[in-house]
């Protein structure tokens, strides 16, 4: 009845319980900050993926440094002097005697010797003089160094923007400011502006020293993607905050591998962008700013020169449409024992179709070189068609001179001179025959053979009109309603 | 008030310290390892910490990048499935990373392997039924990652 007798029990009760759940809380407590002891070792783990031998900093300009911490890229990217052709592209090494202008003992075989209409394409340019197949990025300043093209004509430090590597210099010379030392570079003769150069291009020209990640360093990509982008309504953009990281994997190559020019007294280097990249928007651009190389010499035609415009027509291709950047087939991801890295042995994708094709395409290496080498052979053929076509009319308009025809009356052969001859050049100097967007170096060469027949055709008729667009027919039925349309909705 | 003094009193005060301490530590740890990211879908969460960080960098060079995440392979499409299974696997490798008591290179377990071989037949259901039509006449049971099981990421 009374509850007397219960109550020393029940606060004994209540006193292992309490004690029960002070111990158990003091060993939640000890387990979760062991815990997180244990979360924060990992976090530094994560920190150090690599053995830091070395510190990085922003001046860090010597590859080999990098390569202490990063052994096996560092040993990729010194195996880009590797000298391997494939069948349109790369280099052997050439032998040649050293001599005191030209101490190199080997180089890449001379295009103009392989196929002579060059020199008749860029008469007057001293891309006539010498041109030669590239080789890797090791020998990027060499090669610019010791081109004879460095006499033909004397050439200004803006070159070294993407012969060298200029992440350090600029900084240097513009007093750690990029685009003043841009500025401050590019008007120099060649000779003066090598001396602030050390490096080919180097770790610095692409990557973050302290977080490693990708970084945009030269001033004409900067400037010429903003213009770009401004194009397609994007206004300010900068590429280092608001470029994904796949797009990245592009934009870092997109610093050199484009179409360019030297633009005003300043040689300032500028990409032709500000309309779009494609050959027809490039050519407006040009258009506008009357831009010209030089003056051809049997034609008399105010001419452009095509730089290796890869971003642009791979910017055209069904791997750019498919999200595929430049580094997944130019340095793919390889084992190197237990780790994985990009490759850095920067190469044609041809010289290692295991990693760079068969990743996405399941198909044995023969089946998958033999579908490029279709492509770039049909492109070949074009180009060669292409090549005839502008060197006929180089041909017409040299006798046309000689006849005594004044530049009004050759006026219209000679714009499409100067539109057709780019056009082919711009497939021509493209690095890929055709392989980076085949179906747009088919249609660029295809109008460029249109129009080089249309010049030779103004040379004989006054009264012809040139048609730099297809007519605009009347749409077929079948191109308003293709079949099939209607169900698809 | 009650009397503090006595020797329940100040076991009690104790008591709810422990616990205080506890859920405080508890809370930062959670904070701390970004828990919450493990509810949602960004493939980054599942490299938090750095054992995939391999398997993730692999993924952006994967062809299957464009189209699916890490959460469209490696759990089930059903929403109570979906959570179910990343407590679990959630439980699985906080125990082997905090341990250490895993294999390394890491291994895809079977039960991980069965979802995600189910999730290739959900995308790609009209190419799999006629391949299953003709396996089940050969009597043997297919599985699209043995062949294909570089497409999400290498190995």
């Amino acid at each position: 009845m009374t509850p007397e007798p219960n109550v020393p029990h029940r606060k004994r009760r209540n006193l292992v319980l309490l004690i029960s759940v002070a111990v158990v809380a003091a060993l939640a407590a000890a387990g979760a900050a062991a815990l997180a002891v244990n979360i924060m070792e990992k976090k530094q783990e994560a920190k150090n993926p690599y053995f830091r031998v070395t510190e990085l900093t922003d001046q860090t300009e010597d590859p080999e440094v990098w390569g202490k911490n990063f052994p096996l890229q560092y040993d990729g990217y010194k195996r880009t002097v590797d000298m391997v052709r494939t069948r349109f592209g790369g280099s052997e090494a050439v032998p040649r005697d050293p001599s005191d202008k030209d101490p190199r003992a080997a180089t890449a075989q001379s295009r103009l010797d392989e196929d002579p209409r060059l020199r008749t394409f860029w008469n007057g340019y001293a891309f006539a003089v010498d041109f030669r197949e590239e080789r890797g990025h090791a020998y990027m300043l060499e090669d610019q160094i010791f081109t004879e093209r460095q006499q033909a004509s004397p050439q200004p430090g803006t070159c070294l923007h993407c012969h060298g590597s200029m992440y350090v210099p600029y900084m240097k010379a513009g007093d750690g400011d990029l685009i003043k030392g841009f500025e401050k570079l590019n008007p120099l003769p060649y000779a003066e502006a090598r001396k602030h150069v050390t490096h080919p291009v180097a770790c610095i020209d692409c990557h973050d020293p302290q977080t490693l990640a990708l970084r945009v360093t030269r001033p004409g990509f900067l400037e010429g993607i903003r213009a770009l982008k401004a194009s397609q309504g994007v206004a300010d953009y900068d590429v280092n905050t608001q470029a994904t990281r796949q797009e990245m994997r592009t934009y870092v190559c997109g610093q050199c591998h484009v179409e360019y020019y030297f633009k005003g007294k300043e040689k300032r280097l500028t990409y032709p962008w500000a309309k779009g990249i494609k050959v027809e928007q490039i050519l407006e651009y040009y258009e506008e700013v009357g831009h010209k190389d030089w003056t051809h010499k049997q034609a008399g035609t105010a001419n452009l020169k095509a730089q290796h415009p890869e971003f642009e027509l791979f910017s055209q291709g069904i791997h750019a449409r498919s999200g595929v950047a430049c580094a997944d087939c130019h340095m793919p991801y390889t084992r190197e024992g237990a780790q994985k890295i990009s490759d850095h042995h920067v190469r044609s994708p041809l010289l290692n179709i295991n990693h760079a094709c068969q990743t996405c395409h399941r198909w044995p290496e023969e089946e998958l070189a033999a579908r490029v080498h279709q492509i770039q052979g049909r492109t070949y053929e074009l180009r060669n068609r292409g090549m005839d076509a502008v060197v006929g009319l180089i041909q017409d308009l040299e006798k046309a001179v000689a006849a005594g025809k004044t530049d009004e009356e050759l006026k219209t052969a000679r714009a499409l001179h100067r539109r057709a001859q780019f056009m082919v050049d711009f497939v021509e100097a493209e690095n890929s025959m055709g392989f980076h967007a085949d179906q747009e170096a088919a249609r660029i060469l295809g109008v460029a053979v249109d129009l080089a027949r249309q010049g030779q055709l103004a040379l004989r008729d006054p009264n012809f009109q040139p048609q730099l667009q297809p007519t605009n027919v009347t749409p077929t039925p079948r191109e308003v309603s293709p079949p099939g349309a209607a169900e698809k909705k | 008030m009650p009397r503090l003094s006595s020797r329940f009193g100040v076991i009690s005060l104790i008591a709810a310290l422990g616990v205080g301490v506890a859920a405080g530590v508890g809370g930062f740890t959670f904070l701390y390892a970004r828990g919450a990211a493990y509810m949602f879908d960004d493939p980054a969460a599942c490299a938090n910490c750095h054992v995939m960080n391999e398997q993730l960098n692999n993924w952006y060079r994967s062809s299957h990048h464009t189209v699916a995440a890490c959460n469209d392979c490696h759990t089930p499409k059903n929403f109570f499935a979906k959570y179910i299974h990343k407590a679990r696997n959630g439980w699985h490798h906080s125990v082997a990373f905090t341990s250490g008591d895993f294999h390394e290179p890491i291994q895809i377990g079977p039960v991980n392997r069965r979802v995600t071989e189910q999730r290739c037949r959900e995308c790609h259901e009209p190419v799999v039924d006629s391949i299953d039509a003709h396996a089940a006449q050969q009597q043997s049971e297919l599985s699209c990652i043995r062949c294909h099981r570089d497409v999400g990421h290498a190995h």
